[in-house]
């Protein structure tokens, strides 16, 4: 990644910070900017996640959980015990970055199968609580009545006030993922992903690079989940269980592993992919498996991949008929 | 609680443990010629109970021949879902696989409701429902059903492992798969017959409990992961221990909601296995995990 990778990083961002202020024009309804609000959402979340399964190759099947933690958190302590909204929101991603640390620091000296298995005990656990504990948190019927969030005097109210409000959060988490990534830090978790023992022989401290992403990407969990709760304005159960954590990883697995680019494209093509299948209600279910299993098997690098080898198809195809001169197609 | 309903107790945690223990088996025998780790072994086990209702209920076949059928089916199910998806990427990490697998019990939960439906089901018990009455606790004929076909099971297992040149070939599969391959195994069959035994067992496992609790296209995930919960339990890789944890579990289980709290039922599981795993990595029964790099 020489300056040409930083400067193609900086058009990248541009692209992005463009895409986000021109999308609402382009929309013929209000409803399409609900569903673009909700991939926002899962952008974050896929980005999050995607660090911790696509860089450091470690798989949490119960992220859902820090996501619902969050959103619970920051709600009940809104509505019911009347925190101002960033006090509350605060206190909801330190929660869960606790809560992330606490159940990292064992969980993560698993590998694989174990970890798979750890993590999703741990969201089970995390869903039947909010199932059961209806006095704080109303049980399955769902707790509502969260206030809209207040933030040195700007409430959003307008369903585009929030599409700025999360997708710019969504652009400042890709950024800090990018640095992360291009750090060290990301170089100590490429090796570990490569070979945790290559990496820790290195003098990498394998252990504490995996606990220090999996809580990143759990507070970045919190960070949506706070947004989504009171954006929402009502949380239940049913949002945050096993089959979400799986959505998410779909998203991480379609997009393709270790591409921050891919997860933003796996998180929208997952929010959006629904509202084409409503002709076929109950099909969405089996669809989101077929991807899973159909990218896995022909394209693991995800859409990431697929559209970088059509790229550089046309790279080719443009050298040969002359229209780019070797150096300008290079990269 | 007196002594009679603590032994009810028991009796239904032990019933719903060999299920566990069943699938937890399933689980065992692929880790054990693949690693992998099979997600989609709950599917097989709600596969089996489902089936076998409607295969009396469309095809009008006996009790059974039914369960033949769902059991029979389901094994084909699994050689296929091998030869489809897992032979092709046998080679890649295991979180790829790991990936595919959730993807197929996605699948087959969902071709499951859209063939089905989304309503719950039960069998008929294999022998009369009249309870056998024990020291104050009734034991149902199907009761002693489950925890009999899982012995069964098991012992055959152990069995074919042992004894048997094929078992014994699917175990050094499992050792070192290339080593396997130089001494003439045939490395990819083993792997298919390891799905096709892990999904009889799941199938066989849903067959005998969809008399006891219903069934519905849903049930797989929860009886999976419970499987697997009771494999880790037990030392993943050990048949025994397989069987042993998912009992051990059941047992647990059905204290608790009968003690405690039936809605923290399926959380006082998930706790345990959590607590273990940090404790005890290797599992109760398991050998402690010597990697060397």
């Amino acid at each position: 990644m020489g300056p040409g990778f930083f400067s193609r990083r900086i058009v990248g961002l541009m692209f992005f910070a463009l895409a986000i202020l021109v999308m609402p024009k382009t929309l013929p309804n209000d409803y399409y900017l609900t569903v673009l609000i909700f991939a926002g959402l899962n952008s974050i979340l896929a980005i999050g996640l995607n660090l911790l399964l696509g860089y450091a190759g470690q798989i949490s099947l119960g992220h859902a959980a820090f996501f619902g933690l969050a959103a619970y958190t920051s709600g009940i302590l809104t509505a019911t015990h009347g925190w101002p909204f960033l006090g509350a929101a605060a206190a909801a991603v330190f929660l869960v970055g606790g809560v992330a640390w606490l159940i990292g620091r064992p969980t993560l000296k698993l590998k694989g199968h174990y970890l798979a298995m750890g993590t999703l005990g741990f969201g089970i656990i995390v869903y039947i609580l909010f199932n059961e504990a209806t006095a704080i948190t109303g049980g399955p019927s769902g707790f509502s009545g969260i206030p809209k969030p207040v933030m040195l005097g700007w409430k959003p109210v307008k369903d585009l006030e929030f599409y700025y409000l999360i997708w710019g959060i969504a652009f400042l988490i890709f950024l800090l993922s990018q640095h992360i990534m291009l750090s060290r830090n990301g170089r100590a978790l490429r090796a570990i992903h490569t070979s945790e023992a290559g990496a820790s022989a290195l003098g990498i401290n394998v252990a504490g690079y995996k606990l220090f992403i999996f809580v990143v990407s759990a507070l970045y969990a919190a960070v949506a989940g706070v947004l989504y709760a009171h954006y929402v304005t009502f949380v239940s159960p049913g949002t945050f269980g096993f089959p979400f954590s799986v959505q998410l990883v779909t998203m991480v697995v379609l997009g393709g592993m270790a591409s921050l680019w891919g997860s933003l494209a796996g998180a929208l093509f997952l929010t959006t992919l629904p509202e084409f299948l409503r002709m076929v209600e109950n099909f969405d279910i089996v669809i989101y498996g077929a991807i899973l299993v159909l990218c896995m098997i022909f394209l693991p690098g995800g859409l990431a991949e697929a559209i970088h080898r059509i790229a550089s198809l046309f790279v080719k195809v443009f050298r040969r008929i002359g229209l780019f001169s070797k150096r300008e197609g290079a990269g | 609680m007196t002594q009679g309903q603590i032994l009810q107790y028991l009796i239904s945690g032990v019933t719903v443990g060999s299920t566990y223990g069943l699938a937890g088996l399933g689980f065992t025998v692929i880790y054990n010629t693949t690693e992998i780790i099979n997600f989609a072994q709950g599917e097989f086990v709600m596969l089996g109970g489902m089936l076998a209702v409607f295969a009396m209920q469309w095809w009008g076949l006996p009790l059974p021949l039914a369960v033949v059928a769902a059991v029979a089916i389901v094994t084909a199910i699994g050689v296929l879902i091998d030869r489809l998806t897992i032979q092709p990427v046998r080679h890649r990490s295991p979180i790829h696989l790991v990936i595919i697998t959730i993807g197929i019990s996605i699948l087959l939960r969902g071709g499951a409701m859209l063939l089905f439906g989304k309503d719950t089901f039960s069998l008929p018990p294999f022998t009369g429902g009249s309870p056998i009455l024990f020291l104050d606790a009734a034991i149902l004929p199907q009761n002693l059903w489950v925890v009999g076909t899982a012995i069964l099971v098991l012992i055959a297992m152990k069995l074919f492992f042992e004894l048997t040149i094929t078992g014994k070939a699917m175990l050094a599969c499992s050792y070192d798969a290339r080593a396997a391959s130089l001494m003439g195994i045939n490395v990819g069959t083993m792997v298919t017959l390891s799905f096709a035994f892990s999904a009889m067992s799941g199938a066989i496992a849903g067959v005998i409990l969809a008399p006891i609790t219903l069934t519905s296209y849903d049930v797989g995930i929860l009886l999976g992961l419970k499987g697997f919960a009771g494999c880790i339990l037990g030392g993943l890789g050990n048949p025994f221990g397989a069987v042993a944890g998912g009992v051990l579990l059941g047992v647990i289980e059905s204290l608790g909601a009968g003690l405690f709290s039936s809605g923290y039922k399926d959380a006082i599981a998930f706790v345990l296995l959590l607590g273990l795993l940090f404790v005890r990595p290797s599992g109760l029964f398991g050998k402690k995990m010597g990697e060397r790099v």
